[in-house]
């Protein structure tokens, strides 16, 4: 088994470091005045297949995303699986194929990686975490806790994409036809972006938890509140529609191909229109601004002219009953 | 969220909204209760708060199933599932609702308990059948709207002749709901609560109709207006209701035309008149024990009635001391007045039911109504 599973990844990852066999991948330094810098996330997903992506391309773009956000070029990626005994071959090599055709997009190889395989019952399926390491050019400081009163925040994107589509997909809902996720690599749009306003201050992607809850971990981080309009907010018609059927709201849904950006006020619209000119910040759009405010509220003013929080979301979203 | 409609819809609030603030007058105050849980959430999703003149304030009523359900109620379906080893289905909203001896329906799981949460009574009903040898026990709770389709589904466990089905059935009705707020001592006493009138109930009008409304214009003399649960049929409703306030009419009137007759679903009621009868008194949360105001299952069908089944008794439970959640939902306090509320109680920890479903007073407070609070530890 063990055997069969090493030649699938061997095909599918092909690349100098590995093919050397070792126990390590031996890299560059990175340039001088560069730092670097490491990020890793473990994935588990269900359903494993999902419309617009698989767990494979999600755990390759997942740690790009993290790298990138902290404004790195990501370099290399690791990657160890926990298979459950019995998990299909074949649907192992699709998920496989998936992240080898997502890295090799990126331009960001796997060079190192470990498979375990666990008793039937021990595991659900398979899980893969990534780690990803990536070079910081000098300079460059992005952190939540940049955040200053009057800085404009922007969101790359429609929200909500991803959670809904596994949601309609979970729950078997007739309206998952349209609805696809937005997984994707970020990093392109994250050079975009520097290279537009070099000065950026906060860079997130809104992934569990969805805008609100990134949202309030920035404002607790920079100690500000935050404003948002909720007209200005990107929302897919099919996303809104499944939204207000199961009673969720789009701001607390997962998204894996969007980010969120804070910039000083002057700087926000040159920042939209370099987002705007790349194919996955096509529907970018300044949707709020940081203020002062001690008790560090994220609140909206909504579409019908009042105003309510953005908490975080106290528990798992379960769909009202009446 | 209609992002779709959203221009229109705000502009025609903006246009209501204006229409309140002319025709509200400044020298008196006028004090609305919104019944229902969804108009409680439409309220405080899109802040409606801030759309109205300071002298028009709405109270949050008692219409979210999960908080009237007394914590004696959530006592026994948890005692079913520990110490009967049934197999016990509930809506979401129910599982975390604290009951007696720290449990919580969640906790009760972790014990052992096999309790699963179920989107539809249908599902409930189709787990009995699929694994006869398991006794399956639906937790029916709910107001009119979630009523009927209870009421199909222990017809369909009688067509089937089901053996190893049954419902434990804490349905309770609006209008003794509404009556009791209207007889609460505080609404009686001078400088209590006076209610200048009430938002009637959408979905639970649909099936209801308007008509079982009347008497709390006759009688109280208070105006009702049935609304839908958009935030424009709220905003309209309220507007209608300082229209009858100004005029010193007490009339049922109906925002909510598109979906609500006079006489209501009259196939739903018949249904349910067929395999419900009034229980004698029920215990709300909040309100106390009040005559006529809940469901039992007719005898006609007590092979299904787990209460029957089982030999329930019901022992009542008082709530956590320093809850308010009784005067909250009797429209007397507001969440702010709990001195639990945000600190100790909060969506993750609720102490008392306002907190648990997103259409508590509390928690619609708690998860969007801080905006407006003084600044403080909260
Ligand atoms: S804040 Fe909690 S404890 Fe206080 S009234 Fe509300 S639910 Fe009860």
């Amino acid at each position: 088994m063990l055997q069969l599973i090493s030649e699938v990844f061997g095909r599918a990852f092909d690349n100098e470091w590995l093919r050397r066999g070792d126990d390590g991948a031996v890299l560059p330094a990175p340039a001088a005045g560069e730092r670097l810098v490491i990020a890793t996330d473990a994935h588990v997903v269900s359903p494993l297949f999902f419309p617009g992506g698989d767990i494979g391309c999600l755990a390759v773009h997942g740690t790009i995303n993290d790298v990138a956000m902290m404004g790195a070029r990501p370099l290399y990626l690791a990657a160890s699986f926990i298979l459950e005994e019995g998990f299909p071959l074949a649907e192992l090599a699709r998920i496989v194929a998936s992240m080898a055709a997502a890295a090799k997009e990126a331009g960001v190889p796997v060079v190192t990686g470990d498979t375990k395989v666990v008793e039937k019952g021990k595991g659900d399926g398979i899980f893969i975490t990534t780690t990803g390491v990536g070079a910081l050019p000098a300079g460059r400081e992005l952190s939540g806790a940049n955040a200053r009163p009057g800085d404009a925040v922007i969101v790359s994107g429609t929200l909500g994409d991803h959670g809904m589509a596994i949601m309609a997909r979970r729950e078997g809902l007739a309206f998952e036809s349209g609805i696809r996720s937005d997984t994707a690599a970020l990093h392109g749009l994250v050079e975009s972006a520097l290279a537009a306003v070099p000065g950026l201050r906060v860079l997130r992607d809104p992934t569990r938890g969805g805008l609100a809850a990134t949202l309030n971990e920035i404002a607790r981080q920079s100690g500000v509140g935050i404003v948002l309009d909720e007209m200005a907010l990107p929302v897919n018609p099919q996303v809104a529609a499944a939204c207000e059927f199961l009673g969720l709201d789009p701001l607390h849904i997962a998204n894996e191909g969007k980010l969120i950006a804070i910039c000083a006020a002057d700087e926000a619209d040159a920042l939209v229109a370099a987002l705007r000119a790349h194919p996955l910040g096509a529907r970018a759009a300044r949707v709020g601004e940081v203020c002062a405010d001690e008790r560090c509220f994220v609140q909206m003013k909504t579409a019908l002219g009042g105003r309510r929080m953005v908490d975080w979301l106290a528990s798992e979203q379960l769909p009202r009953i009446c | 969220m209609k992002y779709v409609d959203a221009f229109r819809d705000g502009e025609l609030a903006r246009g209501i909204a204006a229409a309140i603030a002319r025709e509200a007058s400044p020298a008196r105050r006028y004090a609305f209760m919104e019944f229902c849980g969804g108009h409680t959430h439409a309220i405080s999703r899109y802040g409606l708060a801030d759309l109205l003149p300071p002298q028009v304030r709405m109270i949050h009523g008692p219409g979210c199933p999960v908080c009237v359900l007394p914590i004696g109620r959530i006592d026994q379906a948890i005692r079913l599932a520990l110490d009967e080893g049934v197999t016990l289905c509930t809506y979401a909203d129910t599982l975390r609702v604290p009951a007696s001896a720290g449990l919580t329906m969640l906790r009760a799981r972790a014990q052992g308990a096999d309790i699963r949460m179920v989107y539809s009574a249908a599902e409930a009903l189709a787990l009995a059948r699929r694994e006869p040898g398991r006794q399956v026990v639906f937790f029916a709770i709910g107001f009119e709207t979630t009523t009927p389709p209870t009421a199909l589904l222990i017809r369909q466990a009688a067509a089937l002749g089901l053996a190893n089905f049954s419902v434990l059935c804490c349905h309770v009705l609006t209008p003794p709901a509404i009556a009791a707020i209207l007889d609460a001592p505080e609404a009686r006493a001078p400088g209590g609560v006076a209610l200048d009138g009430f938002i009637g109930p959408a979905h639970v009008s649909t099936v209801i109709g308007s008509r079982p409304y009347a008497r709390f214009a006759a009688e109280y003399r208070k105006p009702v207006v049935i609304a839908g649960f958009e935030p424009l049929d709220v905003m309209q409703a309220i507007l209608m209701l300082v229209r009858q306030v100004n005029d010193g009419r007490a009339e049922v009137e109906n925002e909510f035309t598109r979906a609500v007759t006079d006489d209501g679903n009259l196939k739903a009621q018949a249904l349910m008149a067929d395999v419900f009868a009034l229980r004698e008194s029920f215990e709300w949360r909040g309100l106390g024990v009040l005559p006529r105001s809940a469901l039992r299952i007719h005898e006609r069908y007590a092979a299904f009635d787990a209460e029957a089944r089982f030999g329930l008794v019901y022992v009542p439970v008082a709530d956590h001391k320093a809850c308010e959640c009784g005067p909250i939902l009797r429209g007397v306090k507001a969440p702010l007045d709990c001195k639990l509320f945000g600190t100790v109680c909060t969506p993750d920890t609720p102490m008392g039911a306002c907190m648990v479903s997103s259409e508590g007073a509390c928690a619609a407070h708690y998860t969007y109504g801080r905006v407006r609070d003084p600044a403080g530890p909260h």
